[in-house]
């Protein structure tokens, strides 16, 4: 260190910015983060084909939960995106309206059984019909209490401070998210305990393999060499993939979609238009936590053990997804968290369960430093 | 006499404000000999109040102490943050995990040296940090020679470097241990190093070994993230602090340290945290902190805060200063880790879980972003409130009281956030953390600590 | 000296009255130091009062077993307080939160014990945060018992030695992991186990380690074992492994929560073997039809018609609106009526030493069992082996120590 030169004047930090001396170009020096990068896929590319070829079948089932938990993720990280994209804020507490969805369709289908309201009031119907609107109105219930419950957290926490430092209004989200876990852990509000979550519906397993298909039950368990999947998995599946298209559509074709992606745009112009971004802020939130709500029944009923802190790691994992697919971006959120949930799946599976949250974050570091926006995000704009 | 308990809170907490504001005051004067006799004075309150009784009680006893042991490195953990993210404006989450970086590293050394008898850890993490150090600063003179290197391939160079840093020491740790360890003597036949003067010193050496091999792992870990947004680099720094919490929870099965027990819980470290030390580091934290806000590297940082690209014009290096506000912050988390392992004398990863992360967040948020007044009032506030008072007043409420308790403080947060955003104390400062009176031309005050102007940014404030 | 020097000392001197001042209005308590040699305490706290202290989470990850232990307890000392107190002295609980984290365990205990003046702690539920306040209790000779926290580490130090003033009512690991192998091996004739586990959670850690050890002992094979993390909701890697391995067993000996999670998904992949698990499983909240066909050692049967069981079952059901006891809520009752029971026996509420020799000699009929206390200040006491069938939890056998 002694030989500080005169190409370095001021041996502080700041000093490269000021130095006189000819500097050469690093950009010849890539190859050396490229090369990094390079190797570490490699390895996990070695990892996963070794085991691929082990045992096919393990790893397709093991793709499978992916699958699952990669749907779940979508359906929460839509509404981290879309408020992302138009407010700039981490909505922490996204993942707790997610947990609050849980509960509602828990107290709607334990308490007051609104699941059986067709069979109650026409008892002709068909059975499965009757599961069928008993569980949609479940579900409607949910979103519905979800997306006023966060109209009206927007209104009370955010609103008032839309034009305080962007700070400001990350702590507030930070301060509801708490207060919901915990204002629900009281005894007469959820209660702290673990509940164990009684499903609208039953759910049954299959099995798929070179004997074909079939239902799995004690009696014919699933034959050797065949994959299983519960028809949770297909629920979800086809629930977030309808969602997404339904946002699309939300967002691209309808008026009040064009509004949405004007305020994300440019708030103060947007206003110039006539457009009422207060409401279209509200709305925003509305619809994200409909589909959180949606996504608090369908996780409840896939992974049916619900308390109040369930929300956390959820939601925080959906953002992950939504920033890695690029914020702002619908397909971009889908395809960030079907990555995630391959990510989480095979670490479990392959590398070690408690390492999968190291795994995910680091696969967002990576992405975020290669595409600054994430995959599908839009060049970055300069924010505020 | 519930009310007794009840007041004697209340009165505990604005007596240590008070003597917060006293401290502050004394170390503004310009003389130095009332400085050091005020910092004295300081220190012998408290002590004395430990151990002076009155009746048959202590005026601090356990109790308080342990509140003002916690408060203390909640506030050196705070300070840090509120440079990372009040000064600088990155919002970070990461800091708790740093902070239990420290309280790990420091733990490990002394439990080694204090139940294993050996000074192998010891020798590890000090030559490591400073090899490792050594490695950082050279390799960053070495590409200062280029611009617009990627940041990846600087982050390989220092990974790379590091990790052969720390191969070395653990090879050099272990050999030189294995010529000193006779020293010690067994057990039963105590040697030469085995007395208690040499397990202060070892103990000092950890806590400053752990602060700066906390900030070392976050130069690593700042150097990529921090090019990323400023969310983005929350919600990382989330993740680091979830992984190094996972790390903990595995540190004798995917790491190989069967001493930490994983998640058991470490146990059997060395209780050498008194109130010297405690006052001893936090008084040199915030030293520091003073210093390098009222420097021009505190400027530069003040206006990375302000404005990136104004900053950037000002030919200030902001990812570099970035990236320093970042590791000195990382070090006080460091610091007070270290404190707090030897406070506690029991490390379980359940005390850095990331959802306890956010307190020293919602300190510096109470305190003031930008305030360091703010930021030790409310470390202190806090401790005293939550822990002390609350305690006491939801205790006389009934057996469901305490079942509140998290659900007033997001509220307290919310109001504070909806009424009075920039905190309760504002940028308001006190005595010694003012911004120092320069006087305009010569001669300036001899005793003040300001540097002379290199002003390379206007004062952002 | 300028006036403004003179005006700090003077503030720095107002801050030391005002802390000399907040000490007057308090109470005598207990003020040794570890190091000094034991003194007689000051007559006990005014008019035949005994302060026992519940530290419990009731905020924080697990308020539900904090809620749990405080209402065993407090039972337990209502009972005692209605048939007129242990000798003669009204028992007063003082009930704090310690949030199962070391600090807020730390606080909790140092509040107790330097402001109260308590002498009795019952608690903590964590091992994580017993450990911390162990230490603090036993070098101010103040006695700790800890209904649920299995690490050994809560009543011996790390130097080995057994901390005197620490005990514990539940089992600990070594012995509910060895009753559980044997019944695997020998009942159910298993040769196979696969064990799932969580790293970060010592009970489960224990009772995992300790089945292995004796199930490989006892000629079984472990042929899997897998951790999890308390956060997880999804099993189904896991369980893809279970399935592939073909198990007799699987070993999970974790809490309900994660059991109802486990079970279910077992089931619908299809796995049929048997689970089976410690006391974690028993609660009202265990999912019943997804654990069927699950066997769980725990420490009493509901079924159980010991008039002590019958009778906590009944006035627990009668306190808390008909909730049923887990088995948090009966340790806790154990554990606050073996440190009254040891009260009564040492005749004496001031000297703990006293306290503390009756309660390594007592030989109490809890509703967990017969407890007597062995060297480490551990219980002994045997287990029942219950079953899952049918929608509710039988009775399967008695395994005695």
């Amino acid at each position: 260190m002694q030989q500080a030169s005169a190409e370095q004047p001021i041996a502080v930090l700041s000093a490269d910015a000021l130095s006189v001396a000819p500097r050469q170009s690093g950009a010849g020096l890539a190859w050396i983060g490229r090369g990094f990068l390079l190797a570490l896929a490699a390895l996990v590319v070695f990892i996963l084909a070794r085991n691929l070829l082990d045992n096919p079948r393990l790893f397709a089932q093991i793709v499978i939960s992916g699958l699952q938990l990669g749907f779940v993720y979508a359906l929460i990280a839509l509404g981290y995106t879309m408020v992302y994209g138009i407010v700039r804020l981490i909505n922490f507490a996204h993942g707790d309206v997610f947990m609050v969805g849980s509960f509602v369709s828990f107290f709607a289908v334990s308490r007051f059984s609104l699941h059986t309201w067709p069979a109650v009031a026409f008892p002709g119907i068909s059975p499965d019909l009757s599961t069928l609107i008993g569980a949609v109105s479940v579900i409607v219930l949910s979103m519905i209490v979800c997306a006023a419950l966060a109209v009206v957290i927007e209104r009370v926490a955010y609103k008032p401070l839309r034009n305080a430092p962007r700070i400001t209004a990350l702590i507030t989200a930070i301060g509801v998210s708490f207060f919901l876990e915990f204002f629900g852990a009281l005894n007469f509000v959820f209660s702290p305990r673990f509940i164990p979550y009684q499903r609208p519906f039953d759910v049954y397993a299959y099995w798929i393999g070179a004997q074909g298909i079939g239902m799995v039950t004690p009696q014919t368990p699933a034959p050797d060499g065949s994959i299983t999947f519960s028809s949770i998995f297909v629920i979800i599946v086809v629930a977030s993939i309808l969602m997404q298209i339904l946002l699309q559509w939300l967002v691209k074709r309808t008026k009040i979609g064009k509004a949405m992606r004007a305020s994300a745009v440019d708030k103060p112009t947007t206003r110039l238009m006539g457009v009422n971004v207060d409401r279209v802020i509200s709305f925003t939130f509305a619809v994200g936590a409909a589909f959180a709500g949606l996504a608090g029944v369908l996780f409840a009923i896939a992974y049916p053990s619900i308390h109040t802190q369930l929300g956390i790691l959820p939601g925080l994992k959906a953002f992950v997804a939504a920033v890695l697919g690029g914020i702002g971006s619908i397909p971009g959120a889908l395809v960030g968290a079907l990555i995630m949930g391959q990510a989480e799946a095979l670490t479990a599976g392959y590398i070690s369960t408690p390492m999968r949250d190291a795994v995910a974050f680091t696969i967002l570091i990576i992405v975020l430093l290669v595409r600054p926006t994430g995959i599908f995000g839009e060049p970055e704009r300069e924010k505020a | 006499m519930e009310l007794g308990f009840l007041l004697g809170s209340v009165v505990k907490i604005v007596a240590v404000l008070g003597w917060l504001y006293g401290l502050l005051q004394v170390m503004a004067h310009a003389s130095r000999w009332v400085k050091i006799a005020g910092i004295v004075i300081a220190f012998g309150i408290i002590q004395i109040a430990f151990s002076l009784r009155i009746g048959n009680q202590a005026i601090l006893n356990d109790f308080d102490a342990g509140l003002l042991f916690q408060a203390c490195t909640m506030a050196m953990v705070a300070l840090g943050l509120n440079l990372i993210y009040g000064f600088n404006g990155q919002f970070s989450l990461g800091q708790w995990g740093f902070y239990g970086l420290g309280a790990y590293a420091a733990a490990y050394v002394t439990y080694k040296w204090f139940n294993d008898r050996t000074s192998s850890a010891l020798f590890v993490l000090l030559i490591g940090v400073v090899l490792a150090g050594l490695v950082i600063l050279g390799l960053r003179r070495f590409l200062g020679r280029y611009y617009n290197l990627p940041v990846l391939s600087a982050f390989t160079l220092y990974l790379i470097g590091s990790a052969a840093a720390a191969a070395v020491a653990v090879f050099a740790g272990n050999g030189i241990a294995s010529i000193v360890d006779p020293l010690f003597g067994t057990k039963e036949a105590p040697g030469l190093l085995s007395s208690d003067v040499a397990l202060q010193v070892v103990f000092l050496l950890a806590v400053i070994c752990a602060g700066i091999f906390a900030a070392e792992v976050s130069f690593l870990f700042g150097l990529p993230v921090l090019s990323l947004g400023s969310d983005y680099f929350g919600i990382a720094t989330l993740g680091f602090s979830i992984v190094i919490n996972t790390l903990m929870v595995n540190s004798d099965t995917i790491l190989p340290f069967p001493e930490m027990k994983g998640g058991r819980g470490m146990i059997g470290i060395p209780k050498l945290t008194t109130w010297f030390w405690v006052f001893a580091f936090l008084l040199l934290v915030i030293v520091i902190m003073r210093n390098v806000i009222h420097s021009s590297v505190g400027r530069a940082i003040l206006s990375v805060r302000e404005d990136e690209t104004a900053a950037k014009a000002m030919g200030i290096d902001v990812a570099g200063n970035k990236l320093l506000a970042f590791v000195i912050g990382s070090l006080f988390a460091g610091l007070g880790g270290g404190i707090y392992a030897h406070y506690i004398g029991f490390l379980s990863p359940g005390t850095f879980s990331f959802l306890a992360g956010f307190n020293p967040l919602i300190v510096v948020v109470f305190g003031g972003l930008g305030s360091m007044t703010g930021t030790l009032a409310a470390s202190f506030g806090w401790m005293f409130f939550l822990e002390g008072l609350l305690r006491v007043l939801l205790g006389q409420l009934g057996t469901e009281a305490p079942t509140w308790r998290f659900v007033l403080y997001p509220i307290a947060l919310l109001l504070l956030m909806l009424l009075r955003p920039q905190g309760l104390l504002g940028k308001t400062e006190w005595g010694f953390l003012r911004a120092p009176q320069v006087k305009p031309r010569p001669p300036a005050n001899p005793t003040s600590d300001a540097r002379p102007a290199a002003s390379i940014a206007p004062a952002a404030r | 000296m300028n006036s403004r020097s003179i005006k700090m000392i003077s503030i720095l001197g107002a801050a030391a009255l005002a802390l000399a001042a907040c000490a007057a209005p308090r109470p005598v308590a207990q003020p040794e130091q570890p190091a000094e040699a034991p003194k007689e305490q000051p007559a006990a706290p005014a008019g035949g009062e005994i302060k026992i202290a519940i530290l419990a989470p009731l905020s924080g990850p697990v308020p539900t077993f904090g809620v749990s232990t405080r209402d065993g307890a407090l039972l337990a000392i209502e009972e005692w307080n209605a048939k007129g107190g242990v000798n003669g002295m009204k028992i007063v609980p003082i009930v704090e939160d310690s949030q199962c984290t070391a600090d807020p365990a730390v606080n909790a205990a140092n509040k107790v014990i330097d402001q109260d003046g308590v002498k009795f702690i019952i608690g903590e539920v964590c091992s994580k945060a017993s450990i911390p306040v162990s230490e603090i209790a036993n070098a101010k000779k103040v006695i700790q018992i800890s209904p649920t926290s299995t690490n050994p580490a809560v009543t011996v130090g790390s130097d080995g030695a057994v901390k005197p003033y620490i005990f514990r009512a539940c089992f600990i690991d070594p012995f509910q992991g060895q009753v559980a192998a044997k019944f695997a091996l020998e009942t159910l004739g298993a040769k196979t186990a696969f064990i799932m586990l969580d790293q970060a959670n010592d009970y489960v850690r224990g009772l995992a380690e300790f089945f292995e050890k004796s199930f490989t002992e006892g000629g079984g094979q472990i042929v899997g074992k897998e951790t999890y993390t308390d956060k997880d909701t999804d099993f189904s890697a896991i369980l893809s492994k279970v399935a592939e391995a073909k198990p007799d067993l699987v070993y999970l000996p974790d809490y309900y929560n994660i059991v109802n999670l486990v079970a279910k998904q077992a089931k619908e992949k299809g796995l049929t073997m048997p689970f089976m698990g410690g006391d974690g499983w028993d609660s009202s909240d265990l999912d019943l039809t997804a654990a069927d066909g699950g066997y769980f050692t725990n420490h009493y049967s509901s079924e159980d018609t010991r008039p002590e069981v019958a009778a906590f079952i009944k006035a627990y059901g009668a306190k808390y609106n008909g909730a049923v006891p887990d088995a948090l809520a009966v340790l806790a009752y154990d554990a606050a009526n073996i440190l009254i029971e040891s009260i009564k026996a040492a005749g004496t509420a001031d000297d703990t030493d006293k306290v503390r020799e009756a309660m390594k000699a007592i030989n109490f009929k809890g509703v967990s069992g017969q407890i007597t206390f062995d060297d480490n200040n551990n219980p002994v006491k045997s287990a029942v082996v219950l079953q899952v069938k049918d929608g509710k939890v039988s009775y399967n056998t008695t395994v005695n120590p």
